[in-house]
């Protein structure tokens, strides 16, 4: 087919608790558009297909270069981020919404600060001893450092959290990316020293339990992260603690 | 004062250092930031991060990191403080690998490095190549551990609008917007970090993030801030062109083995490596972007005719380059459609980086007593050009040098009665001018007045400069000033208004893009990556000097400072040779 032109359907909402609608935008084709430089040349001529004058599109983005995660979105129904989303690789008219698992702020912008508390709530980090000239780190083998680097690509865009069907506003539910962050940390020679309090925030309410072994966190991650993997290995932790305390008890 | 607070503003890896030195002191921090601080431009960075550790047995050591830094930003950096920087870089590694970074590692599982550009030694760590963002991720960690703690209250979603300045001209906080309410408020602190990044946007199409406009610095350049060598602009190499925005491929393919070529004569022609014998295809960025635009516009040669040449891995171990170099290729690919492990990627130079910025002391705080700056938005560590891995380097050194001096200074300045009164005038100011950009009902469009900012400012003051073009335009530049006032503002939303926002942005970009054309044209030689064909040769008896820019209401005022070149003494920089012996 012929394509002279570019159309995207855009679901617009005012605010968190506005009512949404649809707005639909044609702009001449180029090739090498992304939907990102889409919406920058709606923005600079903000008139819908129909010829009615409108708001530019409120949508966040950073990078550009899918590493931040940020511009994560519904392009065409598959939860991706949309600097990546190449026009010439779309079924037209594109259709773009705001992720559904988290509230809209406005247009395609979501408020995602439910996935940070969870990061915090799940101790993420190694509790190192300061920032002084201590030396060198301990030594970690290539492969461990080969499997830590791909669950550290985590970019927190919450993909697999999109997908996820036990994660929604009526549970607590972490969802995967902060059960492999858990992993990741876990992993760490040092990080290991607290690996009893990741596991027990994961055994208590919103952690591993909920998960339903669905499986379409991996199918969508962007970074190609282990989800699955990840999460195995966090069912075998949690269990082996789970039998430690009842020995121990 | 134990109840003192601090404030930082920016979320990157200088902002994040200093918020944790700060917190470590049990000093509460106020954290600011556009984006939730993980998406914030550092993740952006690819190869790697320098320090001198001498782990291949090559001889290295921090005296030779900081002559090679030296030498490559062309001896127009202060010197003191670029020694410190490189003998404090072993420990910041360390410190990053205690953290948890995820480093590429040795079989003996200790760290790996590679080489980069303008340097004979392995003297860069890295993580694959998305190194940036796993030090970036390692520092938001150990904030949130902060945070968790009740030490660091984060203001994420907010933007910097200008410093509080009291009656003594001191810096007494801060005044911001929050980008959903859009409400305006006041923050005292003791001390203020700016920590916001470079202008990459008022280049229109850069490697740089959306957020990297530079807003906040051109608001406290136009509150009395001095803005340093602004016309140093470096231009990568290898990056490739889009629509929206030119993505980094990182020098770290260079330093794995990757070759430059075109093709002359029907054959493949590696001509870094011709022209340059001694460093090849690791020469600076400057050097490379020059050689590139010479083989491309003077030559005629680029491939098919168009604005590139060719980068090759496709002589590289397929597991090799998946280990090392995944993340960049991975992007090539998925932008590009075409596998780099198969075939050469194509690629042309982009605007990359400020080696230019806010003047600072060497302890960090700017010429308004009170502001600091770190990271990108200051000028302090590259010269007249960046050598690759020494920005993540300089980001998180400046970070934690600026934290602990902060809070030294801040200990003789508690909030009080004048700070107050100061603050409630700055918000008033702010408000006001919002008020006014609300009611802009005129015909130009802000994004388009912005994409021929960039335009202008990437067809004239990058990579080759001319008098009669810089003048044209600083001319063009105050043609959009005035059309600036005849914006319309389509969205009068009270609601995550961001085309409100990016009008106020739109002002202090075209601020500072007068600093930079302006200092171009006044810098009548050539030094890194100011480079004039009129003026080929450096300059050291008028040029050897700072440039510093002061904003006045007829334009920017610039004055020239002396560099500090007690340790090295300076001598002519070539790369087609080895480097002599400082």
């Amino acid at each position: 087919m012929e394509t002279r032109s570019i159309r995207v359907r855009v679901k617009r909402q005012n605010g968190s608790d506005a009512a949404p609608y649809w707005e639909e935008f044609e702009i001449p084709y180029k090739p090498q558009h992304n939907v990102i430089s889409v919406l920058m040349e709606i923005r600079r001529n903000p008139v819908t297909r129909d010829g009615k004058n409108t708001t530019p599109v409120v949508w966040e983005s950073s990078c550009l270069e899918e590493v931040c995660g940020a511009c994560t979105m519904l392009v065409n129904g598959h939860v991706r981020q949309a600097c990546t989303a190449l026009i010439d690789k779309l079924e037209q008219p594109v259709t773009l919404e705001p992720m559904t698992k988290f509230p809209v702020v406005r247009d395609l912008q979501v408020d995602r600060t439910r996935m940070f508390e969870a990061l915090k709530k799940a101790r993420a980090w190694v509790p190192i001893d300061g920032t002084y000239d201590l030396g060198p780190g301990p030594r970690i083998s290539p492969q461990t450092q080969e499997f830590a680097y791909k669950l550290s690509r985590c970019m927190t865009c919450g993909c697999c959290l999109e997908v996820c069907p036990q994660y929604n506003d009526t549970t607590n539910f972490v969802g995967a990316a902060t059960m492999a962050q858990v992993v990741l940390f876990n992993l760490h020679p040092t990080g290991e020293m607290n690996k009893d309090e990741r596991l027990e925030v994961m055994m208590g309410n919103g952690g591993i339990a909920e998960c339903g072994n669905a499986q379409n966190c991996v199918q969508v991650c962007p970074k190609e992260i282990p989800l699955t993997t990840a999460i195995g290995e966090l069912g075998r932790q949690t269990t082996v603690k789970l039998i430690k305390d009842l020995l121990w008890r | 004062m134990a109840d003192q607070r601090m404030i930082v503003v920016g979320g990157g890896l200088a902002g994040l250092m200093t918020t944790i030195k700060i917190a470590e002191m049990g000093v509460p921090v106020d954290l600011f930031s556009v984006v939730p601080v993980k998406r914030s431009h550092s993740v952006c960075a690819q190869g790697g991060i320098n320090a001198a550790v001498n782990w291949k047995g090559e001889g290295d050591t921090p005296l030779v990191h900081f002559d090679d830094t030296i030498y490559g930003g062309d001896f127009l950096a202060n010197q003191p403080p670029v020694k410190a920087m490189c003998e404090a870089a072993p420990g910041i590694i360390f410190l990053l690998d205690r953290m948890g970074v995820t480093f590429n590692r040795t079989p003996e599982g200790l760290l790996d490095f590679r080489r980069f550009g303008g340097t004979k030694h392995h003297r860069t760590a890295f993580a694959g190549a998305t190194t940036g963002q796993q030090l970036l991720y390692a520092l938001d960690e150990q904030v949130r551990r902060y945070e968790a703690a009740g030490l660091v209250r984060k203001f994420e979603i907010w933007e910097f609008l200008s410093a509080i300045l009291d009656g003594t001209g001191t810096c007494r906080g801060i005044v911001a917007m929050n980008q959903r309410t859009m409400e305006i408020q006041s923050f005292l602190g003791g001390g203020v970090m700016l920590a916001t990044g470079g202008p990459g946007i008022v280049f229109g199409k850069s490697t740089n993030s959306m957020v990297n406009t530079g807003t906040a610095a051109g608001a406290v350049y136009q509150q009395g801030a001095f803005y340093a060598n602004g016309e140093f602009i470096q231009v990568h190499p290898t990056a490739i062109p889009g629509e929206d925005k030119l993505r980094l491929i990182s020098e770290s393919v260079r330093g794995e083995g990757g070759r430059v070529w075109t093709v002359k004569d029907g054959k493949p022609w590696y001509f870094l490596e011709e022209m340059y014998p001694a460093y090849g295809n690791l020469v600076p960025r400057d050097i490379a972007t020059r050689a590139i635009f010479k083989v491309v516009f003077e030559m005629n040669l680029g491939v098919n005719g168009e604005p590139m040449v060719y980068l090759d891995v496709t002589h590289i171990d397929p597991h090799t380059l998946e280990r090392k170099l995944g993340g960049v290729l991975e992007i090539y690919e998925k932008f590009m459609g075409d596998d780099p492990k198969k075939v050469p990627m194509k690629i042309f130079p982009g605007m990359h980086y400020s080696m230019g910025g806010l003047w600072v002391d060497y302890n960090h705080m700017t010429n308004i007593p009170g502001l600091f700056a770190s990271g990108e938005v200051d000028y302090q560590y590259h010269g007249a050009n960046r050598l690759g891995a020494n920005s993540l380097l300089s980001c998180i050194y400046s970070g934690q040098i600026a934290g602990p001096h902060m809070v030294r200074y801040g200990h003789g300045s508690a909030v009080n009665g004048a700070a107050e009164k100061a603050a409630e005038l700055e918000k008033k100011r702010q408000e006001d001018t919002y008020t006014k950009l609300r009611k802009l009902n005129g015909k130009e469009n802000v994004f388009v007045l912005a994409k021929e900012l960039g335009e202008w400012m990437t067809a004239n003051v990058t990579v080759i400069r001319d008098n009669d073009k810089l003048r044209a335009t600083d001319n063009k530049l105050l043609e959009l000033k005035e059309r600036w006032g005849n914006i319309g503002l389509h969205d009068q939303s009270g609601w995550a208004n961001q085309e409100l926002s990016f009008i106020k942005q739109l002002w202090n970009m075209l601020e500072l893009a007068r600093v930079i054309t302006l200092g171009a044209l006044q810098r009548n030689e050539s030094r890194g990556a100011h480079y004039k064909p009129a003026f080929p040769e450096r300059d050291d008896a008028n040029f050897l000097k700072t440039t510093k820019a002061r904003w006045s209401s007829d334009g920017p005022e610039l004055s020239y400072e002396d560099v500090d070149t007690s340790q090295i003494k300076p001598r002519p920089r070539k790369y087609d040779v080895d480097k002599t012996a400082a």
